[in-house]
């Protein structure tokens, strides 16, 4: 009745208090933490969202991003949690903190014998010698145990009551309170009035690319802001004072109350070609500087400067300056164009009536990538530089390319490598472009305007028909002609629309049964005209193919007409090449600031040492009861410990078998 | 009546632990001190503040784990000195490795890992033999061949370390710096977290199935060796030059060994409950209560170095990536790994929760760590993908 009494009575506050310390609220919320996380790893946070839509489709998106999926670390209801977590931790500190130093210091004076001799570990001995000796004794054994020993004067008798490791309860309250000291550091660093202050529209996430000094008012914090994690791309020689913190879709501008200048970048390999270290030569700009500061930072070793933490994060093209030869593919004269760009610039292009865009993507000066020899072994090769730019139609359609500044060796030949794709999705596709004697591609294209010079073309077919029709003399003029025709047709196939249209040509004209035979007398037909050609390019250069060609040059001939069979896929005006550049490289720092490190860390500290202190520091109790009985003293030896049963019960053998031995009693008692 | 006194004093006097101390431990010390010496002397120029501390902290450390657990003085002596015996081998360069017959056999490193895994599978199959057969000299033979085992396999990456600066000298590092040296690593301090509790509580029943874990890892290791050819030393990132490496890795695989441990040490309870008492299991296999507190003292030896490594991951993010917690997946299952043991721990120390439920419990957080310590790397992009497959 009593107790039922008291639990009406319970005010709510009260059952509040013990729902929010109780360890099925804790576990629950740590259970629910730890799925949430795991939404967060296997859902990729925090990317573009076009391609969350390209992932889950439009609805999907929507439902995902309404419930804050892409960014779960900091969407309301996973701090909701987090919050919970603290507010459980703290009450169950709050609750179980003052029990705990009391048990610490509590002795526990009042123990009755019957209680005594119910524990589980226990011995009960008789001894003839004097109450104080048995008190005396026990007492000095158990401080020699490293026990404390406190002793109470019952009516009949006397209880020691001795403790041991009492700083184990602490352990509780230090890995507890750790919890609660880690949140309120992390709570410091994610800035919460910056975050309401986004929820109420007082600062506004920035979703548009524009430069930052246009950057309305509203997306830029002050240099007061007091936590923060931003990026910015410096380039070599300028210099930066904000940084760009990237909130979802968007970002907001903020100040530095200094400017950072980056004097150079520098990227050091391995002989494998691997990357070694990462540099920046930095200058710091500040009114408060007698001179500007000159400081070098690479990964793992950032600078400090006023709190703000300056991070070597990563690195990218700066505008470097490149000088581009444009060399016509579909035009039977070879004029080259000289043109002259920026990376991440856009060059206009007018070919035709057509009004082209080469958009300049990205410049790199080294390109290491393994190589297997014909030992079978990999090894780790430089192709030289290269560049990649997209070619935008009027359409807005656009096909990207790579192209690389040197040929490359294959097989002892070399080649200009140039990549093309239609979407970033897909891989590079690669054209080797064979080179002539001089390592230059001046013969490839040079061929290739001899192919699109219908003049030379009906020429070249002409005299492949008379060589082939020089055993036949009487061939008829009619037949001829035909020959001619076909020919001449198949070279000009072949030139605009490659093998493929070849084929396609055969597929359409030609009966199914007849198509082999066909087949092999066109590509027979169409590999002489082309070679007669190639003679002309090899005679315009000077050589005298008439006495022998060389096994290079006949090599190249293979190699030229497999690439221009191709070469429809390429479907590009023009081949640029990178004649020159001037590199310029941008270094992507990081700066932060965070006030709350240090309370973290504090945190963590207490944390370490708590859940030591818990699992390694046992809190022991012995207790002696010690009074007469008619057959002289009675002492009731008891004790417990709160961890660990196991090793107690070994050493409470040891410690009772000690104290029986200064009491003189034989073991075997 | 003082002769008595006497030797009822020596009876109650509880030695002070210094004394306890023989001269074996002595001359394990001085050796250890010696050598740390010896290494700061001879490699200070190429250490920072924090690596000489580093050094210094590790002999001592070693001074502590030698004299608490006797039998690991033999094996730290055994180990220093082949080690040794094997970077003398290979002088200056690498040459040797292919005509030397020691580092061919024996040392070089990919050796001595082979002679490792093959002894952890050996010894596998060994204890369970001495299981079912409940032979003894069988069960000595078995933990014979792990302490072997051991022994190569730490020798095994001493010596890579050297070749590591045989290589070239800029790419020499401490060999915990990918998949396949932290697997070793793994086995390894499975291997010797399992000797303890198999001396503390003297018992082999557990060997088989605890060195079934290794015996996986071992498997993994071959296959990554052999097919994705992972034993060549690579140079390091610039992300991972930094001394944290040297504490981080280590801490972490204290616990994820412990936590491999006591996963096993479960599947050996629940085989044992399964099968009720009075059956053959529990005829052969160890008391519930000393599996239980097995899996316990594991799992709070694991929490422990597991939240040291947690909290050293968070200080070395700090200063290589710009924040402690990035919330990168990496950091995250990490997290979700330590609440798990939380969870389990709370229920066991505050709920009194014991027996088949925690097993059940601790085996499912092996497969929650195996997520964090390998899913995440197969299966998620982060800023922590250092052992990619």
């Amino acid at each position: 009745m009593q107790s039922n009494k008291a639990k009406t009575r319970k005010s709510t506050g009260a059952i509040l208090l013990e729902f929010l310390g109780s360890m099925n609220l804790a576990i629950t919320v740590l259970v629910t933490i730890a799925i949430a996380s795991v939404i967060g790893t296997v859902l990729q946070q925090n990317e573009d969202y076009a391609s969350y839509i390209i992932k889950f489709g439009p609805f999907w998106h929507e439902a995902f991003e309404s419930i804050g999926l892409y960014d779960v670390y900091s969407v309301w209801w996973f701090l909701l949690l987090l919050g919970f977590l603290l507010l459980s931790t703290s009450v169950c500190v709050y609750r179980n903190g003052p029990t705990m130093l009391r048990d610490m210091k509590h002795y526990r004076l009042n123990a009755a014998r019957n209680s005594l001799k119910a524990f589980h570990h226990n011995r009960i001995w008789q001894v003839q010698s004097l109450p104080d000796e048995a008190i005396n004794l026990v007492t000095a054994q158990l401080e020699h145990e490293g026990f404390k020993v406190r002793r109470k004067q019952h009516d009949e008798h006397v209880v020691l009551a001795a403790m041991k490791g009492g700083i184990n309860r602490l352990g509780y309250l230090f890995t507890h309170i750790a919890i609660v000291v880690i949140c309120v550091g992390a709570l410091i660093d994610g800035n919460l009035p910056l975050r309401l202050a986004m929820l109420t529209n007082d600062i506004e996430i920035e979703t548009r690319d524009m430069p930052a000094s246009q950057v309305p008012a509203k997306s830029v914090l002050g240099d007061d802001n007091p936590a923060f994690r931003g990026a910015v791309n410096i380039s070599e020689g300028e210099s930066a004072n904000i940084v760009f913190l990237n909130i979802r879709d968007g970002y907001l501008v903020q100040k530095l109350p200094f400017a950072v200048e980056l004097k150079d970048f520098r990227i050091e390999h391995y002989p494998t070609g691997q990357p070694k270290s990462f540099e920046s030569d930095l200058v710091i700009h500040d009114d408060d500087l007698a001179e500007p500061l000159q400081e070098t930072i690479a990964v793992n070793h950032p600078l400090v400067y006023k709190g703000y933490r300056i991070f070597q994060a990563s690195f990218s093209d700066g505008g470097s300056k490149l000088v581009l030869k444009a060399w016509p593919l579909q035009d039977d004269k070879l004029q080259t164009l000289d043109l002259k760009g920026e990376v991440f610039g856009k060059v206009p292009l007018q070919v035709g009536d057509k009004e082209l865009s080469i958009e300049l993507t990205e410049f790199r000066k080294f390109n290491i990538n393994p190589v297997t020899g014909e030992d079978g072994k990999t090894e780790q090769k430089n192709f030289g530089p290269s560049f990649t730019y997209k070619l935008r139609e009027p359409s807005g359609e656009a096909r990207e390319f790579v192209n690389y500044m040197s040929p490359i060796e294959q097989d002892g030949r070399w080649y200009y490598m140039s990549g093309i794709r239609s979407s970033v999705a897909e891989p590079f596709r690669y054209l080797y472009i064979p080179t002539d004697s001089n390592v230059s591609i001046e013969r490839f294209m040079n061929f290739r305007a001899v192919l699109l010079d219908a003049a030379r073309v009906r020429k070249a077919a002409e005299l492949t028909v008379k060589d082939l029709l020089f055993d036949v003399p009487q061939a008829e003029e009619s037949v001829r002609q035909g020959m001619i025709t076909t020919a001449n047709r198949l070279v000009t196939m072949y030139a605009t629309g490659g093998l493929a249209s070849i084929t396609a040509f055969i597929e359409t004209s030609i009966p199914e049964e007849e198509r082999e035979s066909a087949a092999q007398a066109y590509f027979n037909m169409l590999r002489t005209v082309l070679g007669n050609l190639y003679i002309e390019v090899l005679q315009a250069e000077g050589l005298e193919p008439a006495k022998g060609v060389s096994e290079a040059d006949s090599a190249f001939f293979d190699d030229a007409i497999s690439v221009m069979g191709n070469l429809e896929a390429y479907a590009t005006p023009f081949y640029l090449q990178l004649v020159d550049y001037e590199h310029v490289e941008a270094s992507g720092l990081q700066i932060t600031r965070a006030p709350g490190k240090d309370t973290v860390y504090l945190g963590c500290v207490m944390l370490i040492m708590g859940i030591f202190m818990m699992f390694y520091i046992q809190h022991r109790r012995c207790w002696a009861w010690i009074g007469k009985t008619d057959k002289g003293v009675e002492i009731i030896f008891a004790g417990s410990s709160n961890r660990n049963e196991r090793d107690f019960a070994e050493d409470f053998d040891r410690i009772s078998g000690r104290v029986a031995a200064r009491l003189g009693i034989n073991k075997q008692d | 009546m003082s002769l008595i006194q006497d030797t009822m004093q020596n009876d109650f006097k509880r030695t002070a632990y210094i004394k306890t101390l023989g001269i074996y431990d002595w001359l394990f010390a001085a050796i250890t001190l010696y050598g740390t010496y010896y290494a700061w002397g001879e490699y200070q120029h190429l250490m920072d503040v924090y690596e000489v501390g580093i050094l210094f902290g590790t002999g001592l450390s070693l001074i502590a784990l030698g004299w608490l657990w006797k039998p690991s003085r033999t094996l730290m002596l055994a180990v220093a000195g082949l080690s040794l015996f094997g970077v003398m081998q290979y002088g200056s360069g690498l040459a040797p490795a292919e005509t030397n017959f020691f580092l061919r056999f024996l040392f070089s490193s990919q050796s001595a890992i082979m002679w490792m895994s093959a002894l952890y599978v050996l010894a596998t199959v060994t204890y369970f033999i001495a299981l079912f057969m409940e032979s003894e000299f069988t069960g000595k033979v078995a933990t014979a061949m792990t302490w072997s085992a051991t022994a190569m396999g730490l020798i095994g990456l001493m010596v890579r370390w050297r070749e590591s600066y045989l290589i070239s000298h800029d790419v020499g590092h401490i060999p915990v710096s990918n998949l396949y040296e932290v697997f070793v690593l793994f086995a390894i301090i499975t291997a010797l977290l399992y000797l303890f509790y198999e001396a503390k509580y003297k018992t082999r029943a557990m060997g088989g199935f605890v060195l079934l874990v290794i015996s996986a890892a071992v498997a993994f290791l071959l296959w990554y060796t052999f097919e994705k050819g992972a034993d060549e030393i690579q140079p390091l990132v610039p992300a991972l030059q930094s001394y944290w490496m040297k504490i981080h890795v280590p801490a972490n695989f204290i616990g994820y060994g412990c936590f491999a441990l006591s996963a096993m040490v479960g599947v050996i309870l629940l085989i044992r409950e399964r099968a009720g008492e009075g059956s053959y299991a529990a005829r052969i296999l160890p008391a519930a209560e000393l599996l239980d507190d097995v899996m316990y003292k594991s799992i709070a030896l694991g929490f422990a170095f597991f939240t040291i490594a947690t909290v050293l991951g968070a200080m070395w993010a700090n200063e290589a990536w710009g924040g402690y917690w990035s919330w990168d997946p990496k950091e995250t299952w990490a997290l979700i790994v330590w609440l798990n043991y939380a969870a389990w721990l709370h229920m066991r120390l505050t709920k009194g929760w014991r027996g088949t439920q925690m097993a059940w419990w601790a085996v499912v957080g092996l497969f929650v760590t195996l997520f964090a310590f390998l899913g995440v790397n197969m299966f998620l992009s982060g800023l922590h993908s250092y052992g990619e497959l």
